[in-house]
């Protein structure tokens, strides 16, 4: 008997410490990235790289100057298009949809948030690139907006749905009409929450790669106009990174720093908005 | 008078608002018929925004299938069986870039599942509160770094690790299996595989927390109760309750195994073949789409890469769908479990 008590507590050991090595298994590789980052982009990393652009082939120095530009462009442009798409459908699941209605798009929603970024790039390739006859920033914002579509209509619909429904009667109780009481009560009770899943939008978008490769395409210069190519961070890192050359493997070490910055700052001030409003 | 007491009874917003509105025009005639008409405009452009989201899934898939038509017409099932990809003869076959999705993806999930159900257990289970929670958070900033970024470190610091430690190693100790044969090239399968694992384990684990923080707590107390020990305790308690939303979370993270493209692009080799062996190049739907579809050199070409992005398309589709069912039977059975 007192052997299968010591069997028993055995096992129970050799799993916790298995799982204790699980744990450590899983942060191992996260310290290693965050070290590497952290040590190959502060050693590259200095002023030229964000005052100028990238150097030809084979030309030491330059920076990303126009790829950062490129990227806060089309993130700008991307938001304009689905921050209102998103927020706006969410009112509409809230305070307007039928059961019916709402569950499909709500399902619609999730099925877009699934679909790999690559197949986004893909169809704002067949449906602006090509009748435009060029790749374009436009084409770039519109792929990145449907990446921000679905996740900022459902933290919205969530953070709508916890306003509570007397806020609401006693706005149109007081003779305000139905829209103004939507915008002006129920989303505006609900703005932090809505700012901290635009935020974690745009902190996904800012990273992804592989929906700008056949629409923004990059570009090695400045560009102005939205219907030419534009530069983007990730693209180059990802040109870079690829690239037999030590000198631009070091410019993609600096972006990725600085792109990993820009992202763990949304993440947290969205985490601190976030934490704000469930404490108040 | 009474339609507004009996409003407020009805807890539901949306019926509420609704309610309150066709109730309220006729007693209020300072607002009523312009705030109608602005309400109905409001109604009409929030409707509009939310019904764009089904237009555009819709649109995705048509233009998808309509865009491969031509080569599910020139090859049929051909496509999906055939290795032979050439561009420049025009003729298309897609198995190498299906086998090295599914093989990368397949053995990354094997290699993630067991890490990130342990260390979502650790979590839950056995680490202190705020430990657990740091670990947590710890993990979620791992979901947050972009993939081109795993692949920048998996092509300049883990490939050459690979090639210069692991990969020799393997072959020395295990070479005559057919797994560990050829020469070690850094960029290979395995290096997929590695870095696929590393991006899905957070997915799974934070998945995993959340279904394992819905199993009710008189659940573990029972087992703990009989006089189980603290596996027993999950074994027997947690885990049957939590098993369908954590098969949940493993097939969300088949979903973004499959699909991710660029950090596997970068440290895969890109090479179209089917090879048993696990330290050779191979090549995957996604990152063909990702090296080609900017520079095709025919109609047949760009429609082949379309199909692929359909058949891609098409099986996230499913995978998505099965997760959720799986992940939304968990959360009901969390609030009957509650009551």
């Amino acid at each position: 008997m007192m052997n299968t008590v010591t069997l028993r507590n055995l096992k129970n050991s050799l799993i916790t410490v298995s799982m204790v090595c699980a744990t450590v298994a899983v942060l191992v590789p996260l310290g290693l990235i965050f070290f590497h980052i952290m040590k190959m982009g502060a050693s590259s990393i200095n002023l030229d790289f964000f005052i100028h652009i990238p150097k030809p082939t084979g030309e030491t120095g330059g920076g990303m100057a126009n790829g950062m530009v490129g990227s806060a462009l089309l993130i700008a442009l991307a938001s304009t298009i689905g921050i209102p798409v998103g927020v706006f459908g969410a009112l509409y699941l809230v305070e307007f949809g039928g059961s019916r209605a709402s569950n499909a798009i709500r399902f619609a929603a999730d099925v877009l948030a699934g679909v790999p970024s690559i197949i986004t790039g893909m169809v704002a390739y067949t449906l602006l690139v090509v009748p435009m006859k060029g790749f374009s920033a436009l084409a770039g914002a519109v792929a990145l907006a449907l990446i921000m579509v679905p996740i900022v209509l459902r933290t919205t619909e969530e953070q709508l749905k916890m306003v509570p429904g007397s806020l609401r009667e006693a706005s149109l109780a007081l003779g305000v009409p139905l829209w103004r009481t939507c915008l002006k009560v129920t989303l505006r009770s609900a703005t932090k929450g809505v700012m901290t899943g635009i935020l974690l939008s745009i902190a996904r978008v800012a990273g992804e790669t592989a929906p700008l490769l056949f629409t923004a395409l990059g570009n090695q210069f400045w560009s102005h106009k939205l219907t030419e190519p534009i530069a983007a961070m990730p693209l180059q890192i990802f040109n870079f990174a690829i690239a037999p050359y030590e000198d631009w493997h070091r410019l993609a070490w600096a972006g990725a720093l600085v792109l990993v910055t820009v992202m763990f700052a949304l993440s947290l001030t969205a985490r601190y908005l976030g934490r704000s409003k469930q404490q108040s | 008078m009474s339609n507004h007491t009996g409003d407020l009874t009805i807890s539901q917003p949306p019926g509420c608002t609704e309610n309150t509105v066709t109730n309220e025009t006729p007693p209020a005639p300072i607002a009523s018929t312009k705030g109608l008409n602005a309400d109905l405009v409001f109604k009409g452009v929030t409707a509009a925004f939310a019904f764009s989201i089904l237009v555009i899934l819709a649109l995705m898939a048509l233009e998808m299938v309509k865009e491969s038509l031509p080569t599910i017409k020139a090859f049929g099932w051909e496509f999906i069986n055939s290795s032979d990809w050439n561009p420049v003869q025009d003729t298309f076959g897609a198995l190498p870039y299906i086998w090295g999705s599914v093989v990368s993806s397949i053995l990354a999930l094997a290699l993630a599942t067991p890490l990130s159900v342990g260390t979502a257990l650790f979590i839950t289970e056995i680490a202190p509160r705020k430990f657990g929670g740091v670990v947590a958070s710890l993990v979620e900033l791992l979901a947050a770094i972009p993939s081109v970024i795993y692949g920048l470190w998996g092509v300049l610091v883990m490939a050459p690790w690979l090639q210069q430690t692991v990969q020799p190693f393997l072959i020395e100790h295990f070479g005559f299996l057919p797994f560990f044969q050829g020469a070690p090239y850094g960029v290979s399968m395995l290096a997929a595989v590695f870095i696929l694992m590393i991006m899905v384990i957070p997915i799974i684990t934070s998945i995993t927390k959340e279904v394992l923080l819905a199993v009710p707590q008189s659940q573990r107390e029972a087992a703990i109760a009989l006089g189980a020990t603290r596996w027993e305790m999950i074994r027997m308690a947690v885990l049957p309750y939590g098993r369908s939303g954590i098969l949940g979370a493993v097939i969300l993270g088949l979903g973004r195994a499959i699909g991710e493209t660029m950090a596997v692009t970068m440290v895969i080799g890109n090479t179209p073949q089917i090879s048993l062996s696990l330290l050779s190049p191979a090549y995957t739907m996604p990152s063909v789409i990702a090296n080609e579809f900017a520079e095709t050199t025919s109609k047949l070409h760009a429609s082949a890469l379309m199909e692929i992005g359909l058949i891609l398309l098409a099986v996230t589709l499913v995978i998505n769908v099965m997760a959720r069912l799986l992940l939304w039977g968990m959360t009901r059975q969390a609030a009957g479990g509650a009551k």
